[in-house]
């Protein structure tokens, strides 16, 4: 089909209904709103519900409440909601239910900022809501991937029964681009043999629930739960490389930053600099195993972001000491131009081994 | 490879403008992006929108070093001009903009866009007579085909509008500043 | 003969409740209810955080455990998911009426299909005896060692008043369990608020005085006194909105 010029945050919202979700529970707030709005336009169209709920609160719940039914269903919000949200995101990671959650950012802390932000990188890869549990977290660095990831969401989210993030930022998901939503290809869903839809006298009665009295058994659980992501970052990661072939500076980031990375990767290498891109496109699962790999090849790593070095850690942790990290970020919503990363990659190269 | 910036009042048409070059952009098989300044500025402040139009994929969305600026209001011209690039393009609304670019290494081309759109009963339009002079002295787009794409731009709902906008290019592309 | 029998809706599992708490003639009356309208396999039942929270290994039917005061919105995503099943909450005072308050208002405002057992005894128990948004003027709890000071701690909220002023709530009636003849009547006004959830009237809801005897530090018949001389006074018993009574009327 044609291509057609949308906003990130309305092709995530087409993509979502493409995939057969049909409920959406939000709350208002700036920079994600034109997804609420394009929901509550189009849902209706296709039999669906989008319904404005009392609270951030209270939209995670309903999204608790009709994952439990084994409903394909999303929720959006931007970094301040996306805090309110965390309890019940733990609940929905405690009770393995399955849901799509997408984080529009914005520069924080507090009510912060609404300009476009990667601040709550932390948050969504390390700890959305209490306890010891994981979300699945995707950063699209286009609409078009806004799209396509969006789609793969949901399947990721039955598939490992686990919440899963879009973490986009006010930039992607106000920008237009030309998005096509092309043929997703089809994946092997699980039956949701649990869902809560009456027993209809047929089996004993499910129970979804994230209590449990004895600590063996909850132990027990969050194992599970983590042989569960063990496979997952087996078979889930994602990542892109970009002239990384003979690179001897890897620019590391992801999102939005990403495209800003690429152009100042081109840039350099004009000036004769081997710089390379690497980008991941899951945020967790960590690509930990080809960071690791490159580390054996280039010189330097350069993590930008849009914050003052959280992703940082993880590369880090990743390159295993093997080469040096070094940050780069703007952050309180300001957006890092090629040139700056440009000059960072220039730094790197002539500066002392 | 073109650059856009976009800059005026809300309410001055800068976000269609805008999209108007993209939508165009993508029936030429070009890369595009459109980004438009967002928040409580949209309502009735400034307002800003940058566009890329490029051959290959676009890198930042933002634009922070035009190599086109279209500037509709006198904050905008003093905000951007001073960071388009040397060799580049300003087009701006002499109508509302009572200084000069200050740049003698840029194309200035002032239009008094917002009179002109006054004079033909279009008050709303300067946004497009702006695009029509933009065309003629950039060549961003042949006549023809940018002509045939605005008159297509009107909403199913307003489909008068497109002779309207067609009509509005018109002035700008025929004005002999 | 008839012989005394458990509800089926109910499991088999042995309740937690402390001895003399009516928790369990509630959720027996939850369960004949679901038994009478033959609605078993096709309900939903949901707890959140509170005494109840085991309330899942109680019922039959299928069951979630819902996060502390936002059970009216997971029965919102379960009802809208699937409007055809019965789906009901149970929840305590502290649940209902402080950390769940905005939840509660709006799921009246909204009048979801949907039925809410409440059940106020005027103290959080899972906790200890804390002071609840019930909690009487006077009343000793672990928060309120002096009793429940007005100007400190606020007064207690009247839930069955407020809910019934929201347009979207059918049916909200206070009852008690304290004698044969409430208990009775408590199970009619829990029928009543299932029937009307089925014939899509909107939000029923129940609010049972309840006893709570380990944290009011008193015997199971003292509690029940206790309950009548102070809970009844406070809460007065009736019925303080029927959508169906006022259509009758017209």
């Amino acid at each position: 089909m044609a291509k057609m010029l949308m906003k990130g945050n309305e092709a995530i919202a087409e993509a979502a209904i493409r995939a057969g979700c049909r409920l959406f529970f939000g709350y208002p707030i700036t920079p994600q709103t034109e997804l609420s709005e394009y929901m509550a336009k189009n849902m209706p169209k296709c039999g669906g519900l989008s319904l404005q709920a009392e609270s951030e609160i209270a939209a995670i719940n309903m999204v608790l409440g009709a994952a439990s039914t084994g409903a394909r269903v999303i929720t959006s919000s931007s970094s301040p909601g996306i805090s309110l949200k965390s309890e019940g995101i733990s609940y929905i990671i405690g009770s393995d239910l399955p849901c799509v959650i997408v984080n529009v950012q914005r520069g924080g802390p507090g009510l912060g900022g609404i300009q476009p932000a990667q601040s709550d990188y932390n948050q969504a890869t390390k700890a959305l809501g209490h306890g010891d549990g994981h979300i699945i977290v995707l950063a699209p660095d286009s609409v078009q991937e806004m799209a396509a990831l969006t789609a793969e969401a949901f399947d990721l989210a039955d598939i490992y029964r686990m919440p899963c993030m879009i973490f986009a930022d006010g930039a992607l998901g106000q920008m237009m681009e030309p998005v096509d939503f092309e043929a997703v290809p089809v994946r092997e869903l699980p039956a949701k043999d649990w869902a809560c839809t009456g027993t209809g006298g047929k089996r004993v009665h499910n129970i979804i629930n994230s209590l449990y009295m004895e600590p063996e058994a909850l132990e027990k659980t969050v194992v599970e739960r983590f042989e569960r992501y063990k496979k997952l970052a087996e078979n889930e990661t994602k990542y892109e490389e970009f002239m990384l072939d003979d690179a001897e500076y890897a620019v590391v980031a992801y999102g939005i930053t990403a495209r800003i990375a690429k152009t100042a990767v081109i840039n350099a290498r004009r000036k004769g600099i081997k710089a390379g891109l690497f980008r991941p496109i899951t945020l967790y699962p960590f690509p930990e195993k080809p960071l690791n790999r490159l580390a054996d090849g280039v010189k330097k790593f350069l993590s930008v972001e849009m914050n003052m070095g959280q992703m940082l850690n993880d590369v880090k942790v990743a390159v295993e000491c093997k080469k040096p990290v070094i940050h780069f970020g703007r952050t309180g919503g300001v957006i890092p131009t090629p040139e700056e990363v440009l000059e960072q990659l220039e730094k790197l190269a002539g500066g002392a081994e | 490879m073109s650059a856009i910036l976009l800059a005026g009042f809300g309410g001055q048409g800068i976000l269609f403008a805008g999209k108007q070059l993209v939508l165009a952009g993508m029936k030429k098989d070009k890369q595009v992006s459109w980004l438009p300044s967002y928040g409580p500025e949209m309502r009735g402040g400034t307002c800003n929108c940058s566009v890329n139009i490029d051959d290959e994929p676009i890198g930042s969305p933002l634009v922070t070093a035009p190599d086109i600026l279209i500037a509709m209001n006198k904050p905008s011209l003093l905000k951007f001009a001073g960071r388009v690039v040397p060799g580049g393009t300003v087009v701006y609304d002499t109508s509302l903009i009572d200084i000069a670019v200050g740049r003698d290494d840029v194309n200035a081309y002032g239009i008094p866009a917002t009179g002109l759109a006054n004079d033909a009963g279009i008050a709303k339009l300067a946004n497009v007579i702006l695009l029509g002079y933009l065309i003629k002295k950039t060549g961003l787009y042949e006549k023809d085909f940018f002509l045939e794409h605005i008159r297509g731009s009107a909403p199913k709902s307003k489909p008068e509008l497109g002779e309207l906008n067609a009509k509005a290019l018109l002035i700008g592309y025929g004005y002999e500043g | 003969m008839t012989v005394f029998q458990k509800p089926h809706a109910l499991t088999d599992m042995p309740f937690h409740y402390c001895p003399g708490c009516t928790h369990g003639i509630i959720h027996r009356l939850v369960a004949e209810v679901i038994d009478e309208l033959g609605v078993e396999d096709k309900t939903v039942g949901i707890a959140p955080v509170g005494c109840s929270v085991f309330a899942y290994n109680y019922f039959n039917c299928d069951m979630i455990e819902a996060p502390h005061g936002r059970a009216p919105a997971v029965a919102t995503g379960v009802k809208r998911a699937h409007p055809e099943l019965t789906v009901f909450t149970y929840q305590g005072d502290g649940d209902l009426a402080a950390i769940g308050t905005a939840e509660t208002v709006h799921v009246g405002a909204r009048g979801e299909n949907i039925t809410i057992i409440f059940v106020n005894n005027a103290i959080y128990g899972m906790t200890g005896g804390q002071m609840a948004p019930t909690t009487l003027l006077g009343q000793v709890t672990t928060t309120s060692p002096y009793g429940r000071i007005r100007e400190i701690q606020g007064n207690p909220i009247r839930v069955c008043e407020m809910v019934s002023t929201l347009d979207g709530v059918a049916y909200a009636e206070r009852v008690s369990v304290d004698c044969v003849k409430n208990v009775l009547n408590a199970k009619k006004a829990i029928k009543k608020g299932f029937t009307m959830q089925q014939e899509k009237r909107g939000l029923s809801i129940i609010e049972v005085l309840s006893t709570c005897p380990t944290n009011w530090g008193l015997s199971p018949e003292k509690a029940i006194e206790w309950l009548r001389e102070n809970m009844i006074k406070h809460y007065p018993l009736g019925v303080y909105k029927d959508v169906t009574a006022e259509e009758a009327n017209k």
